[in-house]
């Protein structure tokens, strides 16, 4: 006996799921940011960008990972006041905690004292980048 | 290129990107016509493909073997290549959903095989249709939760 009344929900709420998914992925939320949470030079072993700095946590095998650090990387070349680090999630899971992050790659964007103005799960594309550093100060 | 991107203790093999998502729309199809059926054969059957993915790698499954016979030929030459752990660990997790969903049919429970079936379905499903990883985004989850 034929059923496709569990097939048809599963597409349902599976496509409408993937798409809310899309939608945010790479997009910059600016309401993220834990209030009072500074991220410093000693915290993250590198010194700050001298506007803005863009923090990628990654991980082991995370190919998206992989897209954003080409990316970010080859940007900052172009833009001498921002720096791009990068972190290894696994081996900074206490930061990982207190920033609650969820998963890889996410970009924490801070300005120069270290307060993030906005953060990015997946990866970013080019135009939103350049838009949420432009209104770094 | 960044040393967290490469660790070096893992033998590091490479596959088409391309593969994995092909693999997935023919598992979305499997899986829905085992969901639609109800047929624990069916599932059986797509629990021995996810069984050769986590244990050999999504490579050498029937799938796979389809895609670089028969698809990838087709195909732009230019591979955009990925790590085959992430893949291989999808395989693992939809193996355990289809043995959860066997148990249940042997155990008489429909409610438990069709929840099971739903669950692969859907995971299978998203990935074949908006490439979303689910192993990616559990991955770091399960970590932070693990090593509390």
């Amino acid at each position: 006996m034929k059923n496709y009344l569990p097939l048809a929900i599963v597409l349902v709420l599976a496509t409408a799921y993937g798409l809310w998914w899309k939608r945010g992925e790479g997009a910059i939320r600016s309401n993220k940011a834990i209030p009072g949470h500074r991220l410093s030079e000693q915290v993250l072993g590198e010194a700050l960008g001298s506007r803005a700095t863009m923090v990628q946590f990654s991980s082991a095998f995370c190919a998206p990972c992989r897209a954003t650090h080409a990316l970010l990387s080859q940007m900052v070349e172009t833009i001498p006041d921002v720096k791009h680090i990068h972190i290894d999630a696994e081996s900074h899971l206490e930061l990982v905690r207190q920033l609650d992050i969820r998963s890889t790659p996410t970009t924490i964007f801070i300005n120069k004292d270290g307060i993030e103005v906005g953060r990015a799960a997946g990866t970013p594309k080019r135009e939103q980048v350049l838009k949420a550093l432009e209104a770094i100060h | 290129m960044s040393e967290i991107l490469n660790k070096p203790e893992v033998a590091k093999i490479y596959i088409d990107a391309r593969g994995p998502r092909f693999a997935a729309s023919i598992t979305t199809l499997v899986l829905a016509i085992a969901l639609v059926t109800q047929s624990a054969w069916v599932l059986a059957l797509q629990g021995l493909v996810f069984l050769i993915g986590a244990v050999r790698g999504p490579q050498f499954t029937p799938y796979g073997l389809i895609f670089k016979s028969l698809i990838k030929p087709r195909l732009k030459k230019e591979a955009p290549t990925e790590d085959v752990r992430p893949p291989k660990f999808a395989q693992a997790v939809g193996f355990l959903f289809a043995l959860v969903g066997l148990i249940g049919a042997i155990a008489g429970s429909s409610a438990v095989f069709t929840v099971a079936v739903g669950l692969a379905l859907a995971a299978a499903f998203l990935n074949a249709a908006f490439n979303f990883c689910l192993g990616c985004e559990m991955y770091l989850l399960g970590l932070r939760f693990a090593t509390k």
